[in-house]
């Protein structure tokens, strides 16, 4: 089963939308990629509640979640579950359990640079996790280096420039699809419509693909910057 | 007697230094042992212990048997212990540390302490003195003399002292530990060390306790399991729940999710002799008709989900979100513990239509200074620097105006002025201005208070 995400081009290329009850890995070192995570997670979820794991290191890094925001991105922070855990290897325990549970939409696992805890053999057991119940798992993976995982998408986020001149600031990503077990990849700008609860293709897409740059695969925005400089 | 003259009348006297926290903490492992018997067990002065077995002594064949059980089971840690029954503790304790007989019969209080001296009344040691020296040696004596010459004496707490000892009032103990609404527990003959067998026989006490459970139309809100080796030492283990619990599957599955969370597990020793599962605080529980076509409840499914997370990892590390009445970013919502999430009074500040987040998606715990560069002093910052990166501002919308809630604390805080911006790579920052430029501050400080998605 899929879930569209309402951009029709990266919808046509997965298939018809995110597949549900399977691990999809969003990298990014800004927030940006929370920020994707969490609206696709809303897309995934539908009405269900959504549980995020996070790292006591990476709510001081990246800072903690602000329901507040939510709320402005058009959802319920109501809805949210926290869960906060000191170390990386509680979290894996904690989203296979979390897996396991009827009730929930999503789990988004935010896990913060490569600990060895998080290998293959520990990202397949997300998988069989993931597929034995209908829950959608989402890997947050901050300031981290690709490795070999079993997740069916890989995204490469980052933020992308805001192109309205009098009310900017809806949240944009340049979005690209590096990984699809699937099909095709490819790279989109996509726009999140905090009334409707979709993504959307901008209505300057046109104008302005021309900035759309394709982010490396070792996350670091540096090397983005110089390729776009 | 001096340390000196004791030396020197004994040569290889053996001297140890008084240890006094040390020995109340052994008395606190003895009277968690003595749980055993009865969950009403209360500390007595320095080295005693008394111990209500009102209605259990029938469980170890009478009081006699009970008494030489007890003295049994000390003896063979090391301990001399003397120790009575008696209808009030007053009397057992006169009895215990005065007398030589153990068992005071029923309503024989009085004849049994009669002869012991004043010192067992547990008087001050004034009064007890002063009783001396007024001639009245034993208990008799005392008992044999008018309330009211007494109480004008010694006061009214002697006479009801007096009274309690020689059984004609009682005063009830104060239990050190909370006494449980239920309980139900297991004694192995043969103490206990293999891991499934311990957590099937938590899975059978969560069976019969919710059996209990039923019958009264309770659910366990605070559950305990308390192992007791057969050592002496006691360990026990709470966990909390949700909502009201009666599943002893369930219950039996956050013990094992408890139990292995440990950073210290429970070491069996030589084995358990005794464990005990009770419920220490139940709530009503309207029994549910459960029909053929139940589905898996949602509700339900994610508050075991939280019980089962909370008694691995804590209660406090998973949260769920409230909002409150309040204007200040950082407080307008906050994270509480799910099981014990109160209902939400207040709705979430619906956002604008058709507009751009005004809050970002995420918040730093404490605002990170960030040196600025603006054009003009009251307006947004053309470059920043925030984590030794240098971010130049390709737009920015404020300010924001946020003043602090000056009723609430008693040093006036700064007004901050928020401002919405973007770098020129499109990633978007919450920043902030601590200080009205040139009234409240003379040159304000600039923080990154949060990010956008």
């Amino acid at each position: 089963m899929r879930r569209a995400l309402g951009h029709g081009d990266a919808d046509s290329v997965l298939g018809g939308g995110l597949l549900i009850g399977a691990l999809h890995e969003i990298f990014a070192d800004d927030a940006a990629a929370s920020g994707f995570a969490v609206c696709a997670a809303q897309r995934v979820s539908g009405t269900k509640r959504m549980l995020w794991i996070i790292q006591d290191f990476s709510a001081l890094e990246y800072g903690t979640l602000a329901p507040t925001g939510f709320a402005e991105l058009g959802i319920d922070p109501s809805r949210l579950l926290m869960l906060r855990v000191a170390n990386a290897e509680d979290a894996l325990r904690a989203a296979v359990d979390a897996l396991s549970c009827y009730g929930l939409g999503t789990v988004i696992l935010e896990i913060a640079g490569n600990p060895k805890v998080l290998d293959l053999v520990a990202s397949r057991r997300l998988v069989l996790a993931a597929q034995h119940k209908t829950v959608t798992i989402f890997l947050l993976r901050q300031g981290a280096v690709a490795e070999p995982s079993a997740a069916q998408t890989r995204w490469q986020i980052r933020s992308d420039r805001s192109t309205a001149t009098d009310d900017w600031g809806t949240p944009r990503f340049a979005a690209e699809l590096v990984r699809n077990r699937q099909g095709k990849t490819g790279h989109w700008v996509m726009e999140w419509n905090c009334d409707d609860g979709v993504f959307r293709k901008p209505d300057d897409q046109a104008a302005h693909s021309g900035f759309v740059v394709r982010a490396p695969a070792d996350g670091s925005l540096a090397a983005a910057m110089r390729i776009a400089g | 007697m001096p340390l000196a003259s004791a030396r020197a009348m004994v040569r290889e006297l053996n001297v140890v230094e008084a240890d006094g926290p040390a020995d109340a903490k052994l008395l606190a492992t003895i009277a968690d042992w003595c749980d055993r018997y009865t969950p009403f067990v209360s500390i007595d002065g320095v080295d005693g212990l008394l111990l209500d077995v009102t209605g259990a002594t029938h469980l170890f064949g009478g009081e006699a048997a009970m008494l030489k059980t007890v003295c049994a089971a000390m003896t063979r840690q090391g301990f001399t212990v003397r120790a009575a029954i008696a209808g009030t503790a007053a009397a057992a304790r006169a009895l215990a540390r005065f007398a030589d007989t153990t068992i005071a019969a029923p309503g024989a209080e009085a004849e049994a302490v009669a002869l012991l001296p004043v010192a067992a009344l547990n008087l001050d040691a004034a009064d007890t003195h002063a009783l001396r020296r007024a001639g009245l040696k034993t208990i008799a004596q005392v008992a044999s003399r008018t309330r009211g010459e007494l109480t004008a004496r010694f006061g009214k707490e002697m006479v009801f002292k007096l009274d309690r000892a020689l059984g004609l009032s009682e005063k009830p103990i104060s239990p050190r530990r909370i006494l449980p609404d239920y309980m139900t527990e297991h004694r192995f003959a043969d103490p206990v060390v293999a891991e499934n067998f311990i957590a099937g026989s938590i899975l059978s006490l969560a069976q019969s306790l919710c059996r209990l459970l039923e019958e009264r139309g309770q659910g366990a809100r605070r559950l305990e399991a308390s192992f007791f080796r057969s050592d002496g030492q006691v360990s026990r283990i709470a966990l909390e729940t949700a909502r009201p619990l009666r599943e002893p599957n369930i219950i039996a599955r956050l013990f094992r999710e408890r139990l292995d969370a440990l950073s210290d597990p429970i070491d069996p020793g030589f084995g358990f002799d005794l464990i005990r599962l009770s419920a220490l605080h139940t709530e009503c529980l309207v029994p549910e008709s459960v029909g053929l076509e139940a589905m898996p409840d949602d509700d339900k499914e994610i508050a075991f989900l939280i019980d089962r997370l909370a008694a691995r990892f804590g209660s406090h590390r998973i949260l769920a979100f409230q909002p409150q009445d309040t204007h200040i970013p950082e407080a307008a919502g906050v994270a509480v513990p799910a099981q014990h999430a109160p209902e939400m009074k207040l709705d979430w500040e619906a956002r604008i239509p058709g507009e751009a987040p005004r809050r970002p998606l995420r918040m730093l715990a404490k605002p990170e200074p960030i040196e600025v560069m603006a054009q003009i002093p009251d307006g947004p910052p053309l470059r920043f620097r925030w984590r030794r990166a240098l971010h130049a501002v390709a737009r920015a919308e404020g300010p924001e105006r946020i003043a602090m809630e000056w009723w609430k604390n008693q040093e006036p805080q700064p007004t901050r002025d928020y401002f919405r911006v973007e770098d020129e790579g499109g990633r978007r920052f919450w920043l902030y201005r601590d200080g009205l430029y040139g009234r409240e501050q003379f040159a304000p400080r600039w923080y990154v208070h949060g990010l956008f998605a």
